[in-house]
């Protein structure tokens, strides 16, 4: 049997690794999966809790979470496509329109 | 109205809605002057109020709590669907969006901030949180052809999904901690086993803390702030600035003041220097801005930065105070963005501050509205504005934070510079060109409305925060 410590640590590590590429990376496509990383990264610990407490609140709290990150996907492309019909680029170094 | 299932009573005015804006989104496709679905949406929403009275309870084992408290915060968001709707029915038209899902997208994103303020589970407040957010992120980036709209919607986008990843793992923390997402049992099980030491609850705290503080824009997390208000469209930047705000507020009260009220000297630690940071940033910043909506975007920064103290203080007075201050600001900011609206038409986008120079010699009418809400804004008698920071710092100070409150009202002062620079713009400067203002019957209604609160409130104050002491338990 795997300790839950385990379980813990792996979604910390990939939980930072999205922070990580979120903050550095520059291509919004990679941000995007940066950000499905992180959310991945809280369904590891919530089932992980969820399994370990014998409670169904964690698994139900996954699911919520895999559909409203499929909806968010569906929008956060919608609206990518829309900037890149205008714009032509998909580095967010170069959406620098409003300043100050 | 009476249903056959007793556990669903509470959850009357969101079941209501959402059978209402689902219609709202078919009608769409049936009518075709989109100016009917405005009209449509307003009913709508006074039938939804009209259920907020039989509705008070709770649901689904505790999950869903209908309060005096979440009920106030219900009208502010309907207050603020009504005065949207009605600032947006030319504007969109002018901004050649006029497109019927902008009426139901409003009206699914208020749903989702009425599920937000009667959350008493993380779970209904993550999913509340999200439908609010999800339908606001279309809705900045409604201008589908304007590279601003889209540069605004894809910031807002970007860091609202990754504020809600830190809400998610802070309650996965709170979960794996407590064995259970409910507000109430997370108090109680805190107490009971003495938790308030506990890095991993203090932990949890910050990144709630973190993810609330994306939603209501306080500073260090209120990057994406500016740059959404400049590039939405403005009725939308008014309906961001009101709504959404204070459904972070309504969340903030739910899990500071209940879940984590055990540990209030952490998080008063954490959110002390937030405050006063947001009050600084945003005061200071607007002072340099010359595009009148990214000013009013600091500007709302920092009226978050105020009504942070009222849930510093804690008390039920602090949050009864705060909650007035969210009512005011709703009627002085959308009065303000209704009259930058009317500015807005057929090829001039009026949003420089400039344009405003010697507005009161062409347009009296619509300066001297503008005066009241830049008065109110400041916190200038007789203004409402002026009531609810008097309540709110009465309210800190009480709980005996009399230096912040000092701070507070310096930075304050400092807001008196931008804000009166508007007014000395129109007052006394000469007009540089001819400022067509696009009037309509709606927006007039709206501009009385908003004219009526910041005034009648301004006055007598107490009845309102009389509503909200009571609303709060």
């Amino acid at each position: 049997m795997v300790p839950l410590n385990w379980y813990l640590m792996l979604s910390a590590v990939v939980f930072s690794i999205g922070v990580f590429g979120f903050l550095t990376r520059r291509n919004i496509i990679i941000m995007f999966m940066s950000l499905e990383l992180m959310l991945n990264a809280v369904n590891i610990s919530l089932v992980s809790f969820s399994h370990y407490l014998q409670d169904m609140r964690g698994v139900i709290l996954v699911f919520f979470i895999v559909t409203v990150a499929a909806a968010e996907a569906a929008i956060g492309l919608a609206i990518i496509i829309a900037l890149f019909r205008n714009k032509t680029t998909a580095n967010v170094d170069e959406m620098n329109e409003m300043k100050g | 109205m009476k249903f056959m299932i007793p556990g669903l009573r509470p959850l009357t005015p969101e079941i209501v809605m959402t059978v209402l804006a689902l219609a709202i989104l078919l009608a769409d496709l049936v009518i075709k002057r989109k100016e009917t679905l405005a009209t449509l949406s307003i009913i709508c929403v006074f039938v939804v109020a009209y259920t907020f009275s039989g509705s008070l309870g709770t649901a689904f084992g505790g999950m869903f709590i209908s309060d005096g408290y979440s009920t106030f915060f219900k009208i502010v968001f309907i207050l603020n669907v009504i005065l949207t709707v009605l600032i947006s029915v030319k504007y969109i038209a002018i901004e050649k969006v006029n497109l019927g899902e902008y009426y139901g997208l409003i009206l699914f994103s208020t749903l989702g901030m009425m599920i937000m303020a009667s959350a008493g589970d993380l779970i209904v407040l993550y999913l509340g949180l999200e439908l609010m957010a999800l339908s606001t992120y279309i809705l900045a980036g409604f201008i589908r052809y304007d590279v601003k709209s889209n540069e605004a919607a894809i910031k807002y986008f970007l860091l609202g999904a990754f504020a809600s990843a830190f809400l998610l793992y802070g309650t996965s923390m709170i979960y794996g901690l407590t064995g259970t997402t409910n507000l109430a049992a997370i108090s109680e099980y805190i107490n009971q086993h003495g938790l308030t030491g506990n890095p991993v609850l203090t932990l949890a705290m910050v990144f709630l803390v973190v993810a609330f503080s994306f939603k209501i824009a306080a500073v260090p997390f209120h990057m994406w702030t500016p740059d959404a208000y400049e590039g939405a469209p403005t009725s939308i930047t008014a309906f961001m600035s009101v709504g959404p705000k204070a459904a972070g507020f309504a969340v903030m009260g739910r899990v500071l003041l209940h879940a984590l009220y055990p540990i209030k000297p952490l998080w008063a630690t954490v959110l002390i220097p937030v405050a006063i940071l947001t009050m600084g940033v945003g005061n200071i910043v607007a002072i340099s801005q010359t595009n009148i909506k990214r000013m009013l975007a600091y500007s709302s920064i920092a009226h978050a930065g105020y009504a942070l103290l009222g849930v510093i203080a804690g008390t039920a007075d602090g949050l009864a105070s705060m909650m007035t201050y969210l009512l005011i600001y709703a009627f002085m900011n959308i009065g303000a963005f209704a009259v930058i609206i009317m500015l807005r038409s057929e090829g001039f986008k009026g949003d420089m501050i400039s344009d405003y120079e010697g507005l009161w010699h062409t347009h009296p009418l619509a300066a001297s509205l503008m005066i009241v809400f830049m008065f109110s804004l400041t916190g200038i008698p007789p203004t409402a504005g002026f009531m609810g920071k008097f309540y709110l710092f009465a309210s800190a100070i009480n709980a005996g934070y009399m230096w912040l409150v000092i701070i507070a009202v310096i930075f304050s002062a400092i807001s008196a510079y931008f804000y009166l620079r508007i007014v000395m713009y129109m007052c006394m400067r000469e007009p540089r060109q001819t400022v067509a203002l696009s009037t309509s019957p709606s927006i007039g209604l709206a501009l009385a409305i908003t004219l009526a609160g910041v005034i009648v409130i301004g006055v007598l104050p107490a009845q309102v925060v009389n509503l909200a002491r009571i609303a709060f338990p």
